[in-house]
């Protein structure tokens, strides 16, 4: 590692100004979990780090009328411990909760778990479900986007030079709604996801499900979001037919590899397994809702 | 939470001992809860430089050339090493380290000369000023490779067309011998009865083939050296390691040096396991010392630990066992073929004198393959060799059990082996504690404990010899009547804290004033390693030794103050008593202090000093009871209740003989359920961290209940037998039954992995 | 290459050092301030034997930058004890043997310590998951979740009789 530089600045124009005037590389910095194991590595090579940390709304949670804007350098630890959104957002916070263990939980940020670019972070499956939008800032201005939309294939992202994910924006919890995110790994704990599912779901007072978003991670090159999944749950009360149905398009859905973690046969199977069982967890919180 | 545990253990004998069998708080503790105690790289010189390892990127390759001069050019950079700088060995074998050892595969092993044979396989060091420095000058070391064919596994090593490793490698055991090279290093065979005809006469017979992957160690701490070499030659060398004679020992072979130039301080050791009963970057080290003048600190990264640090074999066996309908044992064969790594030395041969010894077989067969392919070299890995035929043997024995609808545990008993029963390696064990630790299993609440569904139990046994060796002592009285114990033993498990205990026992003295050192090799004599869960055994016979040999002398020195004969003076308590009554001569006791106190009256320093071989070490058994609970829609597995019994001789300190028991226990559970190496098709290693090489993590466990079984081993004082291998035998067999009843299919191959688990639970469910 | 200037708290005490801007936090502790409680055990955050407090957060210190550190309070194994009495934990540690070799020890009574400062009574369960990311190789865990339980209730019982 030579010549690495370090910036942290105080405010979102002067971080854009930074990146945009790095030299080719610079990275940003979030909660470090991924890009300290990369530049330890040798795998990249960053002329300049620029520590978001420094800016306030990126460290912020805010509860609006909306729902909640989340700045982007917020660890999922911090965000579990806040109170109102764990409570209306149980699925995303125990996404959270599964990144790496105790002591990632206390780095690792909402904008780093989704711009790492991973096709396994588990936060990301959780937010798509949840219909998480996204603020990213850059040289020529602002936009809003869907999470979905953000990275295109693994370790990529729309993102370009002088650009980064500033704030998450997740609505509040309609009513009769709830999500869940289930991933599957060989231990209890600290693996990455083999195969994951986050679903959010409502229902109407009859038990019938009325909308529904399913996100299945490490199962295809980025997070998918699964219209057929959708499809299987609206109109129905989540009978067994069902969630057999929801489970087939999971597995259907699936474009996984083979690899040290797990088998393309293996992953397909488990995915329906997790879909499944997600939107059962999701249908009984949204009762309780 | 208490020791509930406590009440379970079996004591065979009630004697009453002051300190032996109790808990005190360990000598060396403080220290290491406060993050004070100095491991390998915790130490700091003044001057002290940075190497680096550069490895091949090849699993298997010739090296062409080797150009340095870029980074000799790079200023920081003070010493450069590579293969050429160190001694051409002969090829043979010698004495060394836990078993034979081949020294010139130690020493190519440390750094390559014509070819690397693994990814990982170091190829030249270099020590600069600066880690910085360091790692850019090892960037700019050019090393020019013709990549070879390579084979992994070891059925593929074995085959005829495979890639040879070692151009002159002919297969030793082998009558004729081959007149071609392989990667087939040698077979060894051991044998007593007839099988042939055991087999005849069997009325069931279970045979079937298992496979284990190559797993490592695991200790949580790398690799980690200090090189210094003076002006005048003199090596110092502050280590991680196993032994401290053993790393002096190696680094004089592989360096061409005379032992006495070199001395080695044990550092505090973060894990060994075997591992670190070898050296690997300590040659290294003391070359780039000598050439730049300055102490030189060398770490291995993780990556580097798990690249090129000895695993311990994968493997494939093959078992047959026959009995009788009535579940008598009557024949039994292992074929077992182990992968060495790059060089040949796999444990295969102990997995051959082992797989058997818990049972009264009087036919039995092992034949015992040493295979080399292009993986790191294996190293000792806990009871080597053991844990992978105990699976085959243990998994057979339990599919015999369902076979004649036996109960696995009674079918245990009806076969196991006993004082007089003969082993396939030779010797009659003498007493031993094995069916008492199946009448403990029998008797525990585990094992009658109802199971729910997805669930199922598994049991399984194990054995390993154990050994005693070489061990010295010196027990120095203070001349405040404190003592000093002092040994040549890396503490792996908390043996300081049993050295103590022992020597207070043997004085009768407080423990809080015996205080336990370890020292380096020019401080005591010859110790051979820690390990072959010898140190308590014989480490711990000679502090007993040494003890017994202040006794006297301080009963001769009580005499002189008396002045009477020793004959007249009794030692109690710590204290000299005299026997002899004389009027007007009042002799009330003389304790330890005020013995030391005139010392210097009395004959001058009072100090025992011991050196033995000792011999008499007892084999220990274990059996394991586990429970599982699998997911049959995802091959989740998990253990949700585990007990290890094992026979102990006698716990100095049950808590941490306990503890080995606990850990071996979660290793073989690891072994069992996840831990794997996995190679490309490039044959370079995938997982080289903790994220990917899946070791049990805290949540994945339950609490691991353990029993001391206490059959004291009458070859020594305090009836300790080694304890810190047998732990790991097991388990193995323990988890693989107790899934194969939870789904009710026979799994043959480790790690249970899920994928695995699924496919083969889907595969059946396919198959109706 | 220009060296990045840090200014921080280290158990309590104020520390200013000059650094590699690519240097980790553990590569400070233990390089600069000589505090090699804190151990590298696997340099990428899988074994936690590096475990520091940053702000009384359980954080791996090899995954921070020694330039984050600044404007923080950082507490190492080194700071647990107050002078040379040992915290509760760390003497429970060694009256239940919960330590072998002892390299990830340092590690385990941090993370410790942060689970205990948050909840005071917790179950087996959450004490085993909150020190997932702790790895052992040598106790398999069983004496050090006892510890941690057995700690807890004496400060449990400490905090309300003082």
């Amino acid at each position: 590692m030579n010549a690495v530089e370090y910036a942290k600045p105080q405010s979102i124009d002067d971080a854009i100004r930074c990146l945009t005037n790095a030299p080719a590389g610079a990275r940003v910095l979030a909660g470090g979990t991924d890009l300290l194991v990369q530049l330890r590595a040798g795998v990249v090579r960053p002329p300049l780090i620029v520590d978001l940390k420094g800016i306030t709304e990126l460290r912020r949670i805010e509860s609006t009328a909306e729902g909640f804007r989340v700045g982007a350098a917020v660890a999922g630890a911090e965000l579990s411990e806040h109170a109102e959104f764990s409570r209306q957002w149980p699925g995303i916070t125990e996404a959270f909760n599964l990144i790496g263990s105790t002591q990632i939980q206390g780095r690792a940020t909402l904008g780093g778990n989704l711009c790492n670019g991973s096709p396994a972070a588990d936060s990301v499956p959780a937010l798509i479900a949840a219909g998480v939008r996204c603020i990213v800032v850059g040289p020529s201005g602002s936009r809003e986007m869907a999470v979905e939309d953000v990275v295109t294939a693994p370790g990529k992202t729309v993102l370009t030079t002088g650009e980064f994910v500033s704030q998450f924006l997740i609505p509040a919890r309609a009513a009769h709604s709830g999500d869940a995110y289930l991933r599957f790994i060989p231990r209890t704990e600290m693996d990455i996801a083999v195969a994951s599912a986050g679903v959010c779901l409502t229902l109407n007072a009859a038990g019938v499900c009325t909308a529904a978003r399913v996100s299945l991670g490490a199962v295809a090159p980025r997070a998918l979001l699964v219209a057929a999944c959708a499809d299987a749950l609206i109109g129905s009360t989540l009978d067994d037919a069902a969630l057999a149905k929801l489970a087939a398009a999971a597995s259907a859905a699936c474009a996984p590899i083979n690899d040290k973690r797990g088998t393309i046969e293996f992953r397909t199977k488990v995915a329906g397994v997790l879909a499944r069982r997600a939107a059962t967890i999701a249908a009984q919180r949204a009762r309780g809702n | 939470m208490g020791n509930e545990q406590e009440a379970l253990n079996l004591v065979n004998e009630q004697v009453e001992y002051k300190w032996v069998g109790t808990r005190p708080i360990r000598p060396d503790g403080a220290d290491k809860v406060t993050g004070r105690a100095t491991f390998g790289a915790d130490i700091d010189l003044p001057g002290m430089l940075t190497g680096v390892v550069i490895r091949s990127p090849h699993a298997h390759a010739r090296i062409i050339s080797i150009d340095t001069s870029a980074a000799a050019a790079l200023p920081g950079v003070l010493g450069i090493v590579t293969g050429a700088d160190l001694p051409e060995l002969p090829n043979e074998v010698a004495a060394g380290g836990e078993a034979p050892i081949n020294f010139r595969y130690v020493s190519e092993n440390a750094i390559a000369r014509d070819k690397v044979l693994y990814d990982g396989h170091a190829v030249a060091a270099v020590a600069a000023t600066s880690v910085e420095i360091a790692h850019e000058a090892a960037s700019l070391i050019k090393v020019n490779y013709e990549v070879l064919p390579h084979v992994i596994n070891v059925l593929d090593a074995m085959a005829d067309d495979a890639p040879v490793l070692h151009e002159g490698l002919i297969t030793k055991g082998v009558e004729p011998a081959p007149t071609k090279a392989s990667n087939i290093a040698g077979k060894t065979e051991f044998a007593m009865g007839d099988i042939e005809k055991g087999f005849a006469e069997s009325e069931v017979i279970i045979e079937r083939s298992y496979t284990t992957e190559a797993v490592h160690q695991g200790y949580i701490e790398p690799h980690a050296v200090v090189a210094s070499v003076a002006a005048d030659g003199m090596v110092n060398i502050w280590c991680s390691s196993q032994g401290q004679f053993m790393i002096r020992e190696f680094c004089a072979k592989l360096l061409g040096m005379d032992i006495g130039r070199i001395r080695v301080t044990p550092a505090e050791i973060g894990g060994g396991f075997g591992g670190k009963t070898t050296v690997y970057l300590e040659p290294l080290a003391v070359v780039l010392a000598q050439k730049s003048g300055r102490p030189v600190r060398m770490v291995m990264s993780r990556g580097e630990v798990m690249r090129a640090t000895g695993p311990t074999s994968g493997t494939h066996v093959h078992i047959k066992l026959g009995a009788k309908r009535d579940g008598t044992f009557v024949a039994g064969e292992m074929v077992l073929k182990y992968q060495a790594g790059a060089y040949p030395g796999s444990p295969a041969f102990l997995g051959g004198m082992t797989g058997f010894s818990c049972y009264e077989l009087p036919n039995a067969k092992a034949t015992c393959w040493d295979v080399v392919s292009n993986r790191p070299k294996c190293a000792a890995y806990r009871a080597p060799g053991a844990p992978m035929a105990s699976f085959g043997v243990e998994s057979a024995i339990d599919e015999l059990a369902q076979t004649l609808g036996m109960d696995p545990l009674e079918l245990r008993l009806k076969n196991a082996a006993k004082e007089g029963t003969a082993t396939i390696y030779g010797p009659k064990f003498l007493q031993i504690g094995y069916v008492e630790t199946l009448l403990a299993a029998k008797a525990h609440p585990h094992w009658s404990a109802p199971l729910g569904p997805n669930q199922g139990r598994g049991i399984a046994c194990g054995f390993w010899f154990n050994i005693g060796g070489p061990s010295s002592a010196s027990v120095h009285v203070n001349e405040d009547g404190s003592v000093s114990v002092v040994t040549g033993n890396p503490d792996i498990g908390g043996s300081r804290a049993s050295m103590a205990i022992m020597a207070a026992e043997v004085l009768g003295m407080e423990l809080s004033k015996v205080k336990p050192l370890i020292g380096d090799t020019g401080q005591i004599a010859y110790s051979f390693l820690t390990g072959g869960s010898r140190v308590t055994f014989a480490t711990g016979m000679a502090v007993c030794d040494a003890a017994k040999d202040v006794v006297r002398q301080l009963r001769t020195r009580a005499a002189k103050m008396w002045k009477v004969t020793a004959e007249d003076v009794e030692w109690r308590d710590g204290s000299a008593f005299c026997t002899k009554v004389e009027e007007g001569k009042d002799r009330a006791p003389l304790t330890l202090a005020a013995i030391a106190h005139a010392a210097a009256r009395t004959g001058g320093p009072i100090s025992g000093n011991v050196s033995i071989n000792a011999a008499g070490a007892g084999p220990g058994f274990g059996t394991h009871i586990c429970d599982v609970e699998v997911d049959p829609e995802t091959g989740a597995t998990r253990v949700i209740r585990y007990t290890a019994i094992q026979d102990v001789g006698r716990a100095i300190h049950p808590s941490y003989v306990e503890g080995q028991l606990q850990g071996g226990a979660v290793q073989g559970i690891g072994w069992a359920l996840n831990e794997e190496y996995v190679y490309d098709a490039n044959g370079r290693l995938q997982n080289t961290g903790f994220l990917d090489y899946r070791m049990p993590v805290a949540s994945d466990l339950p609490m691991i209940d353990t029993v001391l079984v206490e059959v004291p081993n009458p070859g020594h004082p305090y009836g300790v037998r080694g304890v810190g291998e047998v732990p790991i035998v097991p388990p193995l067999g323990a988890v693989a039954n107790a899934v194969s009843h939870a789904v009710g299919l026979r799994l043959t191959s480790l790690p249970i992995s899920p994928p695995k688990l699924l496919a083969a639970i889907d595969g059946a469910k396919a198959a109706g | 290459m220009a060296k990045h200037h840090v200014t921080t708290t280290v158990n309590r005490e104020p520390v200013e050092l000059l650094c590699d801007p690519s240097a980790t936090l553990l590569d400070v502790l233990r390089d600069e301030l000589g505090l090699i409680g804190s151990k590298e055990g696997c340099g990428t955050g899988d074994c936690g034997a590096c475990s520091v407090l940053m702000d009384g957060r359980l954080v791996c210190a090899c995954l921070v930058l020694a330039a984050e550190a600044t404007g923080h309070e950082i507490t190492t194994i080194e700071g647990i004890a107050e002078g040379n009495t040992l915290h509760t934990l760390q003497q429970q540690f060694l009256e239940d043997a919960a330590l072998q070799c002892g390299i990830c020890t340092p590690g385990f009574i941090v993370a410790a310590k942060a689970l205990l400062d948050r909840n005071p009574d917790p179950t087996e369960t959450e004490v085993r998951f909150w020190l997932a990311g702790n790895l052992c190789r040598c106790t398999g865990y069983d004496k050090i979740i006892r510890a941690v339980m057995n700690a807890a209730a004496k400060m449990r019982e400490e905090a309300v009789h003082g």
